[in-house]
């Protein structure tokens, strides 16, 4: 597509400088520093260092907590995906059933979103909580299962899944309900008029069209998921119990902070940068190749 | 009269004029610790007063996290060439800060600065875990010890006296029968797993913790609780646990709520909760030192939790005068009582010891004697303390594996032969990372 | 979170259309109190972790943590809320938070839209480069390069100021992006017609294309503000002063972590409602755009 440009030759250069300069002293920056980090063995106050190269990442691939760490990354960020998804396709679609208080049910559904994650986290700490919490005592009526999520891996696993869903829905409804209230109801008076029930409309109009907001959302979940999901985690299991809920971005922190094994964290960041890489690069290539078709 | 009236409004003139600035010239220390909530308060409480007790220095006291962020935190401002003055860490760091370089020892600080400080009147156990060749390296500030909390209504309702129980067989009987009479849902729970069961229990039955005397006399260290005698308590507590007479209740204080609201009809914690729990618990309860296992095993002692106060180097000379005014100031018997009464941490001289005993403070409340007499005594080469490289890390450890045996994924052999392995691991790379 | 692009559409939004038009028979009246009543369950379901929040926000600590759990707001609001605020201090946390989540968005939105024009508008030397260098920093939270960053920060003489909370948290494309995806949907006639009448490319940006984008900014502006006023461990580590603490961290500040000390979560649960009113107002207040905002760029 050809496109119409400004002529002028140093404009450009200063209008990029601001960002270029923060992304460069803010990002790479650290994130050579992290790289060159990850080469030695320091002590922790960084009175002692040795070099001793690529010693972090090998120990770091041959520990099981890594990869379970990875598995745990996984599930984690599939199960927010999941749940935000589905849970914000079920809200927007019901919520552009009726006009009547739609904006109040949206404002209602979207607020969440607001909340620090340390504070949701709390929250369904307290509702999970295998001693007071609302939820086992209330399970305690249906079966005699023990929730406890200080013991069970995977009921601590829902907890987190659950209190990083709930921030989330808020952004996945309104994008759907952006990508719903965009269907021209043309298309879909048409296939009422020829006689396709409401799900029959779903699945093959209504869907399709939503896709690549579907895709978009998808994308943009994992990634938060993945990455931006550490407060949760941080102020409700600490990665616990037995590293059930220690996914890859806490894990860097904890062997950091807690482990002050810095050598080993920053080879962790490390990886980390190279999966972000890898993942936006896969993004753009995907994102492109819808652009063409819209 | 007119000129007196005159001299007085210029002297009051004067006076405003150079008391604020009198003021805004005190030397700043700043303090980096890890207490929030009412504890918080009370040690801004505290500073406050030893500001208004001289008029060169003022303490800054900040809550900079976590135990372990207020480390971080200090470890990054000291590689920024940035530190505070005074740093708060906790017991686990003790080796770490040791090794470091980057601290100023307390007994030397004191010698520098030519204030005389009776070292003996330190209790031995403190002394044992913050020393270094007969000197003490860091402040003791807040020491605490774990006992046993049982509630007075539940024994009552199983018709058991209201004694404590003293060995961990009475413990599982008086369970049983608090379970069988309704009197609690589950028996007992345990605060700081690894603090309480293994950390504290080792020592208090003269077991090693780990080789090189609890990681006293070398680096290369090796943890030993997975012998005999570990894989027999953690395996008791993992069967109380199948029978619901113990109930795992989580890491650090988690567990609490499970005694303040009747779920447990006891608790092992920390014996700093003592004042929290006189606040907050709404039917009557006594204390108890942490159970024992009886013969063949010696009673011997537990060793202190909590945190001691650290100098850091690279601060103006001038500034060290003020830190150890401040030092000097809160080991004052004064002080240690007020902080004692206070926040229900223990006090740590003889003297302010027997000055409490005097005043009937104990007689008013025996839970504090109860953490105190657990404590006295000469510590044995198993329980002085332990002195363990990266040892926040290998209490993760160690924890993670408990609740793999609690959850009965593991048993209390493997579990700790995983704890063990792990552990080691850890202490190898604090040994690479620190050879001299 | 980031807020990328998203799809494509006309904007009729005004009009808010119907979009699934089921035939007019008598069963639709149920039709719609089914849909109401599904509504109204996800909405509890929705509001009920806060709704906790705030009866643990007017109870004491025993009721609290009692068993069975109870749901019905206590007595004690007003003294927890006022224990909450005078101990947290929290006039200054909630300013220091609104500052570093005000300058963080602005500065990011400023800076993203002046790369964003650049790359679409114009052609120059290095522009590929420039392009991967911005767009590769698309997602990394600051806690995975904290320590580094710490010492970036500390070199820069920026520990302990409001320059050292807010700049680093402008280092990422996601604003850049949405930005670009805007740019490139902008009809070509739009930009030939400017260059006709002569418009430069300032003037262009300025007259044309901000008005255009204002749902975008206001889309954005939620996302930062919220994303800056919500964060712990970066300010955390920067800041050695009471005087420059934010919210999220004097809400921490309340709970006794050290363990051996019984949490009043009744206080703290006050202060996290005091702390989440201000962002959850912003999406209130701005829902409108939020919404409008993402229906209107192109992907």
């Amino acid at each position: 597509m050809k496109r119409s440009v400004f002529r002028n030759r140093a404009l450009p250069y200063l209008l990029v400088l601001p960002q270029v300069a923060v992304t460069v002293v803010f990002f790479f920056w650290p994130a050579f520093e992290s790289l060159r980090l990850s080469l030695f063995r320091t002590s922790p106050f960084g009175d002692k260092t040795a070099f001793v190269g690529l010693e972090n990442f090998r120990k770091l691939l041959t520990t099981p907590e890594y990869y379970q760490s990875i598995a745990n990354t996984f599930v984690f960020a599939s199960g927010v995906t999941a749940i935000g998804l589905g849970a914000g396709l079920f809200v927007a679609a019901l919520a552009t059933q009726k006009i009547r208080g739609l904006a109040a049910y949206r404002t209602a559904v979207l607020w969440p979103y607001g909340i620090a994650p340390p504070i949701a986290g709390i929250i369904f700490l307290f509702i999970f909580h295998p001693s007071y919490g609302v939820l086992p005592y209330w399970l305690g009526f249906v079966t005699s299962y023990e929730f406890n999520w200080l013991l069970k891996g995977w009921v601590a696993m829902a907890l987190v899944i659950l209190a990083t869903a709930w921030t989330h829905v808020g952004y996945n409804i309104a994008f759907f309900l952006a990508g719903l209230l965009a269907i021209p109801t043309s298309v879909l008076e048409a296939a009422s008029v020829d006689g396709a029930g409401a799900i029959r409309r779903f699945r093959s109009i209504i869907f399709p069209l939503l896709s690549p907001i579907t895709f978009y959302l998808l994308v943009v979940n994992l990634i938060f998921s993945f990455f931006g999901s550490f407060g949760v985690i941080h102020a409700v299991t600490q990665g616990g119990p037995g590293g059930a809920t220690e996914i890859m971005v806490f894990k860097v922190y904890k062997d950091g902070f807690i482990g002050l094994n810095l050598g080993s964290s920053a080879a962790q960041s490390v990886l980390l940068m190279i999966l972000v890489i890898t993942l936006t690069a896969l993004q753009f290539r995907f994102v492109e190749k819808r652009v063409t078709y819209s | 009269m007119k000129r007196r009236v005159r001299a007085v409004a210029g002297l009051a003139a004067l006076l405003l004029v150079v008391l604020p600035t009198a003021a805004l010239a005190k030397t700043e220390i700043h303090l980096w610790h890890a207490m929030g909530g009412q504890l918080g308060e009370t040690v801004n409480e505290l500073v406050k007063q030893f500001n208004q007790s001289q008029a060169d220095f003022e303490v800054k006291p900040l809550n900079k996290g976590t135990y372990p962020e207020v480390l971080t935190g200090a470890i990054a401002a000291y590689r920024q060439k940035n530190p505070p003055h005074i740093v708060q860490v906790f017991d686990v760091g003790t080796q770490t800060m040791l090794l470091s370089g980057a601290i100023h020892p307390i007994f030397q600080l004191m010698k520098e600065q030519e204030i005389k400080v009776d070292w003996n009147d330190f209790i031995k156990p403190v002394t044992g875990y913050y020393s270094k060749d007969g000197h003490l390296y860091s402040m003791p500030f807040n020491s605490s010890s774990p006992i046993l909390y049982y509630s007075k209504e539940a024994f009552k309702k199983a018709g058991l006296a209201d004694k404590p129980p003293a060995t961990w067989k009475d413990v599982g009987e008086f369970s049983k029968k608090i379970i069988a009479a309704g009197g609690a849902k589950c028996g007992f729970t345990t605060s700081w797993p690894s603090w309480t069961m293994l950390e504290n229990t080792f020592p208090w039955h003269d077991q090693p913790f780990a080789t090189n005397q609890n990681g006293y006399t070398g680096l290369d260290t090796k943890l030993l609780i997975n012998g005999e005698f570990g894989v027999k308590h953690i395996g008791q507590l993992a069967a109380w646990q199948k029978d619901g007479v113990y109930s795992y209740g989580g890491r650090m204080g988690q567990p609490d709520p499970k005694f303040i609201n009747g779920d447990c009809a006891m608790l092992i914690q920390s014996s700093a909760v003592i004042g929290g729990f006189t606040k907050s618990l709404k039917f009557a309860w006594g204390t108890g030192p942490l159970p024992h296992w009886g013969p063949p095993y010696k009673k011997q002692n537990a060793v202190v939790g909590g945190a001691t106060l650290w100098v850091m180097k690279g601060q103006k000379p001038a500034d060290y005068k003020g830190v150890a005014q401040f030092m000097k100031f809160i080991a004052e018997p004064h002080q240690q009582m007020w902080w004692h009464v206070t926040t229900g941490y223990l006090p740590i001289t003889h003297t302010a010891i027997k000055n409490l005993e005097a005043g009937y403070h104990f007689k008013k409340n025996p839970e504090q004697w109860t953490a105190l007499g657990q404590l006295s005594g000469k510590p044995t080469a198993n329980s002085q303390g332990h002195r363990l490289g990266n040892f926040a890390q290998i209490r993760e450890a160690i924890e993670g594996e408990m609740e793999n045996v609690f959850a009965g994924k593991k048993t209390a052999r493997e579990g700790l032969d995983a704890a063990v392995a792990k552990g080691n691991d850890i202490l190898k790379e604090f040994a690479a990372a620190n050879k001299p | 979170m980031s807020a990328g692009g998203t799809f494509a559409a006309p904007a009729r939004v005004a009009a808010l259309p119907r979009v699934v038009e089921a035939p007019r028979r008598r069963a639709f009246d149920w039709g719609s109190v089914v849909v109401h009543a599904l509504l109204l369950i996800c909405v509890a379901v929705i509001a009920f972790p806060l709704y906790y929040a705030f009866v643990i926000s007017t109870q004491t600590v025993q009721e609290v943590v009692a068993r069975p759990p109870i749901l019905r707001p206590s007595g004690h609001l007003l003294e927890n809320y006022a224990e909450a605020w005078g101990r947290s201090h929290m006039p200054r946390l909630l300013w220091n938070s609104a500052i570093v989540a005000v300058v963080s968005a602005l500065g990011k939105i400023a800076i993203s839209m002046l790369s964003a024009f650049a790359i679409v508008y114009f052609n120059f030397r290095g522009k590929a480069i420039a392009f991967w260098l911005i767009f590769i920093t698309l997602m990394l939270p600051v806690e995975v390069r904290i320590m580094s960053t710490y010492e970036v920060v500390g070199s820069l003489g920026w520990l302990n100021s409001y320059a050292g909370l807010t700049v680093p948290l402008m280092a990422s494309a996601t604003a850049t992006f949405l930005f670009r995806q805007f740019y490139m949907t902008v009809p070509n006639e739009l930009v030939e017609a400017a260059q006709l009448d002569g418009v430069g490319p300032l003037r262009f940006l300025w007259a044309f294309l901000l008005p255009l984008s204002w749902a975008n900014i206001a889309a954005l502006f939620v996302v930062l503000f919220i994303f800056g006023w919500n964060q712990y461990l970066w300010p955390l580590m920067i800041t050695n002063s009471e005087a420059m603490r934010v919210v999220v961290i004097g809400l921490q500040d309340l709970i006794p972590r050290t363990g051996t000390h019984v949490p009043e979560w009744n206080v703290m649960m006050a202060a996290a409602m005091m702390a989440l009113l201000p962002p959850v107002a912003v999406i209130l207040v701005m829902q409108r755009w939020f919404v409008k905002g993402l229906i209107e760029t192109e992907k």
